[in-house]
């Protein structure tokens, strides 16, 4: 085991992954020269040379769609969108073709893609660089989401997610990469895709996070522990498609109170579904209705740190409090 | 003293006279393909069809240049004629059009003409306009990445230049010099769109000075032509020379698909008109001209070409229809799926 934190995880994960295998390329803006803008591959461009760390033109539609090609003919691409904010000109190329490649030609292509885009706020990135993309992109079928928020969980999702035979979005949320440390092992290690995590055991309520928000709630919880004797077990959904129902509603079954977490604005959510989940499979294990915390139904995140504070917590603390109400109901 | 033969074009070219027979072949395939197909849209037993009528001459004259099971192929959904040389049967045709479980491209998922066969190079595709532009690059990449002797063509019409996908393909490829060809199929219309709305410029080659590549107009009537053109840029690309952007001028006889009313945006005297440019007729007088093939000749190719559609459409109608619960499969990788799409 090493520590290390969520971004390094990432570039170590990544570069292990690319020195076995030289199918593995690497496209984007700046990841050549500049090494990426946080620095992901920096020096690769000489260790592997220009032809696997390329330099694309400004275009992330043609990016991905380059990305799909070679995936098409031989190669592992691993496509970085500088910020996933920009992602959204190549929405066409990851819905219409990505994703349905497998599908329409009945199982005869494949697109063994990897779409590294980094998200997510409160790093003062104002509108366009802080966007929540999740949503758009797991209601896709034939796609598969993920956003890690452990460095050990980034390195092994990036690697399952590699190995995968079909497009993965992988989703890196700015806020954790330097601010989030812990142990990652030191051998190859594979998180499956598709499977949740439990953070944090407890038996009072379940909370349901991913992301940065992740870390909101295992805060929340871990006061809530000393200053309440409020017992929270928090679930890493980790992958938000497909979504691990199972771990998610076994947890629900035994604490029977849930809340559902997440930076996203709330309406049509990924929280809208896994609370929708519960709502349907564990109706009757339920004390309290269920409770869904998402980001205010604004635009953007603004740029003044009084804005941007508010839209990461409209109320002060308010994962902390909307848990303590749960678990008094 | 000996006495020298001045070539043949099509000799000069580098083509047999058996080469022109079956180039000839293709043409007529698809032409007698394309009015069977539509006889079924009109008996009811073919819900899409999209014709290529008035496109054969520059599809087989392109496609001829290709060489079959080594180069890699995205044609767009009038290249009837392109998948027929790329290797598709009629029989493979139709099953696609009555939406067949056989069907190679998609297993009757896709609407009719969506081309995709993997044994054969060519490359699944779909509906949005020019989102193949960027993957032909992205092959083109993989094919010098593997240190592969492939060359990839990608075939659009005019309106696909308009698309975004388009330019980012063509510069992508540009910059890297990638062993690709695209082709134009300039028919004048983007569905009702004329070009004169589509674009300032009369030629869609120009813009390939924009990314440091040739741009060639040919007569998209004259197959030689556009074989000669075609050649030259598969030549070009297997030297490591790049790209080439091809525009082939021709015109579509009928509507943009078995949905569409073309007397809403064209003039039947327009249409007339270009009917006396039709490629086959063209190409059928060059073979006659030049000894190739005689009015019998032409006749008897005609009686053969014709029975094997009838026959092909027969059998196709015949084949199973996809299991409905199949609807749910290869949304991801079942055991033993490919992984890409690559050899």
């Amino acid at each position: 085991m090493t520590e290390k934190n969520v971004v390094t995880a990432i570039r170590d994960a990544l570069h292990d992954e690319m020195s076995d295998d030289d199918r593995i390329v690497l496209l984007g803006e700046d990841v050549g020269n500049r090494g990426g803008v946080f620095r992901v591959s920096m020096g690769w461009m000489e260790e592997f040379g220009e032809q696997r760390v390329i330099d694309t033109p400004l275009a992330e539609s043609g990016l991905v769609g380059i990305a799909i090609g070679m995936a098409m003919h031989g190669l592992l691409p691993v496509a970085e969108i500088q910020f996933a904010d920009f992602i959204h000109p190549a929405f066409d190329q990851i819905v219409s073709e990505a994703a349905r490649i497998r599908y329409r030609s009945n199982g005869a292509f494949g697109c063994p893609l990897v779409i590294r885009a980094p998200c997510g706020g409160g790093i003062h990135g104002a509108l366009y660089h802080s966007q929540s993309i999740e949503a758009y992109y797991a209601h896709v079928p034939g796609l598969k989401v993920v956003m890690p928020s452990t460095p050990a969980d980034a390195a092994g999702l990036l690697r399952a997610a590699i190995a995968d035979p079909d497009p993965v979005l992988f989703l890196e949320h700015k806020k954790t990469y330097r601010a989030i440390t812990g142990d990652v092992p030191d051998e190859r290690h594979l998180v499956p895709i598709g499977t949740a995590d439990v953070k944090r055991e407890g038996s009072d309520l379940t909370c349901v996070s991913y992301g940065h928000a992740l870390h909101v709630c295992l805060d929340a919880a871990a006061r809530l522990q000393e200053d309440e004797g409020v017992s929270v077990e928090v679930v890493d959904v980790r992958s938000l498609a497909p979504l691990d129902t199972e771990t998610i509603l076994g947890s629900v079954r035994r604490t029977s109170k849930a809340i559902v977490v997440y930076e996203d604005n709330r309406t049509y959510g990924a929280g809208a579904e896994i609370a929708a989940t519960i709502g349907e499979e564990a109706m009757y294990d339920l004390d309290a209705p269920i409770v869904r915390v998402g980001g205010p139904d604004v635009p953007a995140m603004p740029f003044a740190a009084p804005l941007e504070h508010f839209y990461m917590e409209p109320e002060p603390d308010q994962v902390y409090r909307r848990m303590l109400d749960l678990a008094r109901t | 003293m000996s006495t020298q033969v001045a070539p043949t074009p099509h000799g000069a070219l580098g083509l047999s006279d058996d080469d022109l027979r079956s180039m000839y072949r293709l043409v007529l395939t698809a032409r007698l393909l394309d009015e069977a197909a539509l006889r079924q849209n009109r008996m009811g037993r073919a819900p899409f069809v999209v014709p290529a009528e008035g496109h054969e001459g520059c599809q087989v004259g392109t496609a001829w240049a290709m060489r079959r099971g080594v180069d890699v192929w995205l044609p767009y959904y009038r290249d009837g004629a392109v998948v027929l040389t790329a290797g598709m049967t009629p029989y493979e045709i139709f099953l696609g059009i009555f939406a067949k479980a056989d069907d190679p491209s998609s297993g009757g998922r896709q609407m009719p003409s969506h081309w995709g066969h993997r044994e054969l190079g060519i490359i699944t595709g779909s509906s949005p306009i020019a989102t193949q532009i960027p993957h032909a690059a992205g092959i083109a990449y993989a094919v010098n990445y593997r240190g592969e002797d492939a060359v990839v063509a990608s075939w659009f019409g005019d309106g696909a230049t308009s698309e975004g996908d388009w330019h980012e393909g063509l510069n992508f490829a540009g910059i890297h010099r990638l062993p690709v060809i695209f082709v134009c199929e300039n028919n004048r219309y983007a569905i009702s769109v004329p070009q004169s709305k589509q674009m300032a410029i009369e030629n869609v080659a120009d813009r390939a000075a924009g990314y440091g590549f040739p741009g060639v107009v040919v007569d998209g009537n004259d197959v030689l032509a556009c074989y000669a053109a075609m050649k030259q840029a598969h030549d070009r690309a297997r030297a490591g020379e790049g790209p080439t952007l091809i525009e082939c001028k021709t015109y579509r006889f009928l509507g943009h698909t078995s949905d569409d009313d073309d007397k809403t945006y064209r003039s039947r005297d327009e249409v007339e008109e270009a009917r006396h440019h039709d490629p086959v007729q063209v190409f059928g007088g060059y073979l006659r001209t030049h000894g190739v093939l005689d009015d019998l000749g032409a006749e008897e190719l005609r009686v053969a070409v014709k029975g094997e559609i009838d026959e092909a459409l027969a059998a196709a109608w015949e084949a199973s229809d996809p299991e409905p619960a199949s609807a749910l499969r290869h949304v991801f990788a079942e055991p033993g799926d490919p992984s890409g799409g690559g050899p």
